[in-house]
């Protein structure tokens, strides 16, 4: 699903390198969360997977393509296979809930048929039923989080991304937020998630892959957070 | 590709930025009459030089009885014989078209006819008038011909060509036309500037938007086709404008106008306006949208 192999990014400008000669291998309906402090790669890491960076050296597989070898047009039809979810929900403002999930259909030219059938079963199964017509500024931040999760899950991606979706909520909605993407994950969905949250890493006992300063420093099956901060 | 979304997508993206889709139909409007008005100048240009030049002569000039101080007739006045020499050999070229002869007196009518309101008429008499020859060529720049073979012979004059005087006319003509394609020039270049800077304030203005769009996995040409569709756009309006601008130059000043009080030239038809029309819209559309393609290439990087 997912292998790094010997992937050092430096950016321009920049003397240390952001990820330093990390090889790891994620395998299919793994759930693996992405641990360190801030400045440790993290969010490098993740910008590999979903080819917004490429690595400076070695090579990231994502889904059996070499992500560095990818001509830049083939780049959509990839991202169309995966899911993302920010900290910050990424939703547009002046569309309903419905019309932000329709929107990742949309503008990859999906039928409108299938959107509107589609829509109402995702929304469904991440819990926001019947919200459709709500605005995103009139929902909680785990109701947000969930329109979030339902736009990146809409199109069933092999692969979801999750970029410290907690980050803003309380801790209680944080918990509704892991059962739902563990839920996910049961269905199949790889899912690589970066936090900060030690609560959660340790409830859930999934993979946990550490990385300091760059470089990987703890690979784990059933691993807990593990380091203060 | 869905039409109605790529389509509300334009409405919202022309609303948000309206003052500098403003600027932006403005400009094009001006800059594209400007290459209308140039095009149609020089066709005008080259209808009057066509007309005008069917007309030009040349004219060989012959010494009177008032020239003997004038070194060219040092000899005297023109002699009968001389005349009938001039004439045969000018009716010997294959260049020539026609020959007449204008006598003294009919220069005199001539002159009379033309200049009747002025206050020269009155003194001048029939004997200060020159006869000539006026002669007609199949193509009028091979006066050279006819100049190398009658200057300065005894009897002649001058020899003058006309298209000469007109040719002067013609190059400020065409010097003005040069100065109207280069101002359109510099408009053409402060409309693509405007058109760059609008793409880009309104792709900043929905990066949101089209962050999400690429990461969910769309093409790039459908991130870029609202925003390039917008320029089309506002470049066909502007386009359109300068469509009306052209027709309403050709209705008022040309029609109601200028061919009333200068009936001497014939002025370019409906047909040569109605002809520039397509290219003025043909280039409103896709010069707006080719800018706007660059614009983008280097802001929404997949």
């Amino acid at each position: 699903m997912i292998r790094f192999d010997n992937v050092s990014k430096t950016y321009p400008r920049q003397n240390a390198p952001a990820l330093r000669d990390v090889s790891l291998e994620v395998e299919r309906g793994e759930f693996v969360f992405l641990v360190g402090s801030s400045g440790s790669g993290k969010s490098t890491f993740l910008r590999l997977l979903l080819r917004e960076e490429r690595a400076s050296t070695g090579s990231v597989h994502v889904l059996g393509k070499d992500l560095g070898r990818l001509s830049n047009w083939k780049v959509p039809q990839v991202r169309r296979q995966l899911g993302t979810v920010f900290q910050d929900f990424r939703l547009l403002p002046n569309k309903t809930v419905g019309e932000n999930v329709a929107f990742a259909l949309e503008v990859i030219g999906r039928p409108r048929g299938q959107i509107r059938k589609t829509v109402p079963e995702v929304l469904d199964l991440v819990g926001l039923g019947g919200k459709e017509e709500r605005m995103p500024g009139e929902l909680s931040g785990g109701e947000q989080q969930r329109v979030a999760i339902a736009r990146a899950f809409v199109n069933r991606p092999m692969l979801l991304i999750a970029d410290e979706p907690t980050g803003n909520l309380d801790p209680q909605t944080s918990v509704g937020i892991m059962k739902l993407l563990d839920r996910i994950n049961r269905t199949g969905t790889t899912v690589v998630m970066a936090t900060h949250d030690a609560q959660i890493v340790d409830q859930m006992r999934k993979r946990v892959i550490e990385l300091e300063k760059g470089r990987l420093v703890r690979d784990q099956q059933r691993g807990v957070y593990g380091y203060q901060h | 590709m869905r039409a109605h979304f790529v389509l509300s997508e334009i409405g919202v993206g022309l609303r948000r930025n309206l003052t500098m889709t403003f600027a932006v139909i403005v400009s094009v409007a001006l800059s594209l009459s400007l290459l209308g008005g140039a095009l149609l100048a020089r066709q005008q240009v080259d209808s009057m030089k066509d007309y005008w030049y069917d007309k030009v002569e040349v004219s060989i000039f012959l010494c009177s009885e008032l020239d003997a101080d004038s070194p060219a007739c040092r000899r005297g006045a023109v002699t009968q014989e001389q005349k009938d020499q001039i004439e045969a050999e000018l009716t010997e070229f294959d260049i020539v078209e026609d020959v007449h002869y204008e006598s003294a007196a009919e220069a005199y009518q001539h002159y009379e006819e033309q200049q009747a309101d002025s206050p020269l008429a009155a003194v001048v008499t029939a004997e200060q008038m020159q006869e000539s020859f006026r002669v007609a060529l199949f193509d009028p720049t091979q006066y050279d011909v006819i100049s190398s073979a009658f200057a300065g012979r005894d009897g002649v004059y001058e020899v003058v060509d006309q298209r000469s005087q007109l040719e002067n006319l013609f190059n400020l003509l065409n010097g003005v036309n040069y100065a109207a394609l280069g101002l359109m020039a510099l408009m053409l270049v402060v409309a693509l500037l405007l058109i760059v800077n609008t793409v880009r304030v309104s792709a900043f203005s929905r990066r949101r938007e089209t962050g999400i769009m690429r990461l969910v996995g769309a093409s790039g040409l459908y991130i870029q086709m609202p925003f390039i569709l917008e320029a089309a756009i506002a470049g066909v309006l502007g386009a359109l404008f300068a469509c009306v601008l052209i027709v309403g130059v050709k209705y008022f000043a040309i029609n109601n106008f200028l061919a009333q009080e200068i009936p001497l030239i014939e002025f370019i038809g409906w047909d040569a306006v109605l002809g520039v029309l397509p290219m003025v819209l043909v280039v409103g559309a896709f010069m707006p949208s080719v800018a706007a393609f660059f614009a983008l290439r280097k802001y929404l990087k997949v």
